[in-house]
């Protein structure tokens, strides 16, 4: 076995593979950017080279840079993670050429399935079934147009080289393929160093279900099941599974012997990908393979028992796989949730900053993998897992270089149902401060009626959340069980602070048992009969919870038992009350004693300023350009000029009608959340 | 002997209706609550014992006879916040409009004579059209009285104002001389001379929400502390805040029971620093990284930002703080924030409140705006404050203390009893370029040999340690131990005494 391995990629990836090398017995090279110099997988692996600037073109992905890494630590393997260099042929001969194993495939695998034009041609050869398309290159903008209208529309407009969504984008006219071809190209450039793109037709409806193979270098192959993928945005995952809640037996079969027939085609040789479009018949036709380790590898490992990157280094390292196809079988069910540092509230636009508080839930063994890597038989019931990925820390800093997914939470559970409910839980009791996140979105999807049938595809975000994310309105019987809560806590914050030091004697305060508590808008009065184990909240009409909890004032996180039943809230100060956030909700909740109750009722609705005419900017960015005049009259969806943030270029577009009155930004400079960029008459 | 009492009752609830209930209505319909409602947010339910009541004017002027309200125009008396006792006056806008005359101004009198003797704060509710015109100079000789005894009570029980309507022409001085003035936004505003007197006198056109409405005096003016969005806020807050105030200069600060270990670590804290020594950090989350519970009640949050001031509790007890904030003009001390910061010093000091301060501090801001507007001596102030003061005393440098601004930051030379550096921290003169600039001007045209000694000055000075080996620093502690460390030097100094040489009282630089 190797003794020492480096991994050229960063974030929860990077520390991932840590993981598993130093339960191998492997001592771990990290490399870092400036940007990463306090970086988790810095401090976890062994040993850390610097290799250049922060962005990546400029560092991670410089070849050079990571040779020289692995010359001065003398690693004997390299694990590329995902994204970055794992998918770059080039990078895999600089290998092979000074004798250093690659943790990943062949390189004729890599370039056999890395692009995506001869990836098709392969699959159809090796009898994969196919999505119709134009397998050329696409000259220009105008090429693209005459192509789309060919292929017929919707298309989608991909990267040659691309992945995990990243200068992809999906046209339904001329303008748009126009638009999305100089963006795709561009982002392409940026991210993968190669700009080559390439059309086919959307299929409408689709689910993406993919099947995880595992393959070495002596002709073995298995799948190991399949992960649904299908809730994306703008076809960057946000949600996965493992099992698809859709595929019956047969499918799965079917479509693991073509995966596993399409690896061995290229001469496949570690863990692989690949992913499959699925329609509503089960229809299913290859999409792409992804010769790596995929971001949410954890959930197949959860139900399978099987440490996917300890396969991929003894596979690097000429060991024959140990499990065959009969030795595979699905266990529970395991969800992934990717955190996000993106504001849901702000289109999902990139938020960076510094992490004033990170905890995640604390993670519990379960299931298959509960001994890491040996297979356990049947789980024990009622037992859920939880495993959080992560490759930031409290203190630390979402740069605007890289990526922005900073966790992936997965919960693991005998059955779907229960896996989702603690994946509820999980999240609830999730702490990120400092920067916008997308925690909030994923409590939602967990709670939505077409995820929790398992209906969902690839256009449910588009479809279910149209204007995008406003926030979840809690129903009324969650809402009674917060109101509960908060009145007990309230209770308990009022009983310490009437407890303070300097009380005249005899005549301290009395904390009463009735209280009303408010929150969106609705009134709850409540009778507090406290014991010392917990309380019971009467309700007006006659009906009680019992509320129990070892909550004490000023901590933010509130673990409660409410009626039998778990509510974890985050709980925040606002003047004269909380600020709770549960289930994607983030609610206002008063609490007040009969008489304030009377007399707040008696003040007025204060609304927020007008901001309807101004162009706000929606996250810290660097204006690219300006695409208006002032004076100029715009329309609607028009764009009015564009913000890069995170390496993405973000187009703003004229909500309504109207003339520019003020231009207060210019290209070139850097702009904070909610800077006015432009007004309007 | 029944009708007596029934008599009694009969008044009791005429008294209560002040103004009566038309006028109530239209309080309300101006989003605003009457003096007694505010009374009850404001105090323990049941507590508030009034006196007073019946009190009413002897004006005969005007046809004033005619009409005597019970109580006239101000409600007073104590009662207690969380048990503790406090005595408070409520101006009545229902009964003639709140107007302050010689008896309503004898009503105030009466309670702060007895909250300086009995040792409790006082909380006024101002909500008055001003002085009530009938009575002429005796209204006059009413608010003079009040603010003689505004000036006695000053330093020997904490002065509370609530503006949660109009207080205009003389009426605004009896606040501007208490130590907290809150206002609620849109419903109250505060000014010397009214819009109408400015548009006759200078023809400026002002509304009187731009001239004196919540807005200005927390973001221009700094005459107010704080502000809330309604009555009901206020009062909220104005209880949080008395839970943090001893209940007069005799008393140590309240301590009320916590539930935050004193020796939570805070990893984090080892990264706030950020790499970049012009880069900007919210000093922020260091407060409320130390505070128990996260908990911190910011006096003068939106006034000069470049300091923040406020109240936190370690170990359940009370401290003041106040931090230079890098986010706002790099830190600096200009004048604003000094007289910001050096009111703030000098309430803890009047109160026993021990002062934590903390400190990144690149200098005094330059200009001529600044010394024109005499920066020299609103500097000063802060330099004042801290040397004069005896409370309890602990400092913590986070990155930069430079020069004359690192002296009036609580240093060891103003008697600090602690102060603590983080490894991040630069105490120097002055940063590395704008030394070396100095010391070796003769290098200045080349550009090499300047950097190489503005590296030299940086290895040599731009750490705690040149500082530490001379004892202006006694101690250098990692960031993550901060709550624990600063938590225990409070402790140590709890018995803390020290005094001043015998004076009638010092000279500030005002």
């Amino acid at each position: 076995m190797f003794k020492k391995i480096l991994i050229a990629n960063r974030g929860e990836i990077a520390c991932r593979v840590i993981k598993t090398a130093r339960k191998m017995g492997i001592a771990t090279v990290a490399i870092y950017s400036d940007a990463d110099k306090q970086a988790l997988h810095v401090q976890m692996a062994d040993e850390a080279v610097h290799i250049g600037p922060p962005p990546a073109n400029q560092s991670y992905i410089v070849i050079d840079k990571v040779m020289e890494a692995i010359k001065q630590t003398g690693a004997e393997a390299v694990h590329p993670g995902y994204g970055f260099l794992s998918e770059n042929s080039k990078f895999a001969e600089a290998l092979e050429d000074a004798g250093v194993a690659f943790v990943g495939p062949p390189k004729g695998a890599i370039e056999a399935m890395g692009d995506k034009i001869t990836s098709k041609k392969i699959a159809q050869e090796a009898q994969v079934s196919t999505v119709p398309g134009y397998m050329g290159l696409i000259e220009d903008a105008e090429d693209a147009v005459k192509i789309s209208n060919e292929v017929g529309y919707p298309v989608m407009i991909k990267a040659s080289a691309g992945g995990g969504g990243k200068g992809m984008r999906i046209a339904w006219n001329d303008q748009e393929a126009r638009e999305g071809f100089q963006s795709s190209k561009n982002e392409a450039a940026n991210s993968f160093g190669d700009d080559r793109i390439f059309i086919e037709k959307f299929v409408t409806q689709p689910r993406h279900i993919e099947i995880q193979v595992l393959c070495d270098a002596h002709g073995n192959g298995v799948y190991l099941g399949e992960r649904e993928c299908s809730i994306q945005r703008r076809n960057q995952k946000v949600v996965e599974e493992a099992p698809s809640p859709f595929l019956d037996e047969d499918t799965r079969r079917a479509m693991g012997e073509q995966a596993v027939a399409l690896a061995k085609a290229v001469g496949y040789a570690s863990a692989g990908t690949v992913e499959f479009i699925v329609d509503g018949e089960k229809n299913f036709y290859f999409l792409e393979m992804n010769t790596r380790l995929q971001v949410e590898h954890p959930v197949t490992e959860l139900i399978t028992g099987v440490d996917l990157v300890e396969q991929m280094i003894r596979v690097a390292n000429g060991e024959p796989l140990t499990i065959t196809q009969d030795d595979v079988k699905l266990n529970g069910w395991a969800i992934e949730n990717r955190l996000y540092a993106e504001d849901p509230y702000r289109g999902f636009l990139p938020s960076i900053g510094r992490l004033t508080r990170y905890r995640p839930p604390e993670e519990v063994a379960a299931g298959p993998l509960l001994d890491n890597d040996k297979w356990q038989g049947d789980a024990p019931s009622g037992a859920c897992a939880v495993r959080n990925d992560t490759g930031v820390y409290e203190g630390g800093e979402i740069s605007m270089y890289y990526d922005p997914m900073i966790a992936k939470l997965c919960t693991w559970a005998p059955t779907r149902e229960a896996a989702i409910e603690a994946m509820r839980v999980a999240l609830d009791s999730f702490e990120v401060e400092g920067i916008g996140h997308n925690l909030p979105f994923l409590s939602a999807v967990m709670d939505h009626p077409i995820f929790i049938a398992g209906e969902m595809t690839t256009a449910f975000i588009e479809e279910q959340y149209p204007d995008g994310f406003n926030g979840v309105s809690l129903p009324e019987g969650d809402l009674r069980r917060v109101a509960a809560a908060c009145a007990a806590m309230h209770r308990v914050g009022e009983i310490r602070r009437a407890r303070v030091s300097g009380r005249m004697d005899n005549h301290e305060r009395k904390v009463g048992t009735d209280w009303v508590v408010t929150l969106q808008g609705v009134r709850h009065e409540v009778t507090i009969d406290a014991d010392h184990d917990g309380a019971n909240v009467r309700f007006s009409d006659g009906s009680d919870l019992r509320v129990t909890s070892d909550w004490t004032p000023g901590q933010p996180l509130a673990t409660l038992d409410v009626d039998g039943a778990p509510l974890v809230l985050k709980i925040g100060k606002i003047p004269g009350g909380f600020r709770v956030r549960t289930r994607g909700a983030d609610i206002k909740v008063h609490v007040r004693t009969p008489r304030q109750a009377e007399l707040a009722e008696l003040m007025p609705e204060k609304l927020p300023p007008d901001t309807s005419k101004m162009l706000l900017c929606p996250m810290p960015g660097l204006i690219v350009k300006v695409d208006v005049e002032v004076g100029q009259e715009v329309q609607e969806g028009q764009a009015l000029c564009t913000v890069e943030a995170m390496k993405m270029e973000n187009i703003l577009r004229a909500e309504k009608k109207g003339i520019v009155s003020k231009i207060n930004a210019a290209a070139g400079d850097s702009l904070a959340v909610d800077d006015v960029i432009m007004e309007f008459e | 002997m029944k009708d007596i009492l029934t008599e009694l009752e009969d008044r009791r609830g005429a008294a209560r209706l002040g103004g009566g209930q038309k006028r109530i209505d239209a309080q309300h319909g101006r989003g605003k609550l009457t003096a007694r409602e505010r009374i009850d947010l404001l105090l323990d339910e049941g507590s508030f014992e009034e006196f007073d009541m019946f009190v009413t004017h002897r004006c005969t002027d005007f046809g004033m006879e005619k009409q005597k309200p019970a109580g006239d125009g101000v409600v007073t008396g104590w009662g207690t916040v969380n048990g503790r006792q406090v005595y408070v006056f409520s101006q009545d806008f229902t009964v003639l409009g709140g107007s302050v005359s010689a008896t309503h101004a004898m009503k105030i009198c009466k309670i702060m004579d007895m909250a300086v003797e009995n040792g409790a704060p006082v909380i006024g509710i101002n909500d008055s059209g001003g002085a009530r015109i009938q009575e002429g100079v005796d209204s006059l000789a009413g608010y003079g009285e009040v603010f003689q005894r505004n000036i006695m009570a000053s330093g020997v029980v904490p002065q509370i104002s609530v503006i949660t309507g109009p207080c205009a022409g003389g009426a605004v001085y009896s606040p501007a001389m208490t130590d907290f003035i809150f206002m609620v936004r849109d419903s109250s505003y505060m000014f010397v001379t009214g819009p109408d007197v400015v548009k006759t006198v200078t023809n400026e056109v002002v509304t009187a929400e731009e001239l004196g409405g919540a807005s200005t005096h927390t973001k221009k003016s700094s005459v107010a502390d704080g502000a809330f969005e309604n009555d009901v806020e206020a009062m909220a807050e104005v209880r949080r805040l008395v839970d943090f105030l001893p209940a007069n200069n005799r008393e140590k600060p309240p301590v009320r029971p916590f539930f935050d270990d004193p020796n939570r670590v805070e990893m984090s804290l080892d990264t706030l620093i950020p790499e970049n020594p012009n880069q900007p950090y919210d000093m922020k989350e260091l407060i409320l990284k130390l505070a128990d519970e996260g908990d911190f009640y910011e006096i003068q949050e939106d006034f000069a930002k470049n300091i923040i001031t406020g109240f936190i509790r370690l170990e359940g007890r009370t401290v003041g703080v106040v931090a230079n904030q890098p986010m706002v003009l790099a830190g600096c001390l200009d004048i604003d924030s000094s007289r910001k910061a050096a009111r703030f010093v000098r309430f803890c000091d009047c109160f026993e409140i021990p002062i934590l301060t903390l400190v990144d501090v690149p200098g005094f801001l330059p200009g001529t705006k600044q010394e024109y507007d005499g920066v020299i001596k609103h500097g000063a102030k802060l330099l004042f404050a801290y040397g004069e003061a005896t409370v309890p005393k602990v400092t913590v440098i986070t990155r930069k203390a430079y020069g004359g601004a690192y002296v009036v930051m609580s240093s060891k030379h103003l008697r600090g009893d602690f102060n603590y550096a983080w490894p991040t921290s630069e105490v120097a003169v002055m940063g590395a370029k704008g030394a070396t600039e100095i010391i070796h001007r003769a290098d200045l045209g080349d550009p090499e040999k300047i950097a190489a000694h503005a590296k030299d000055y940086e290895d040599r000075f731009a750490n705690p340690f040149v500082a530490a080996e001379r004892g202006f620093i006694d101690e250098v502690i990692m960031p993550h131990s901060t709550r624990r460390r600063v938590a225990r030097a409070f402790a140590s100094l709890r018995n803390k005494k020290a005094q001043m040489p015998w004076k009638k009282h010092d000279n500030i630089p005002l």
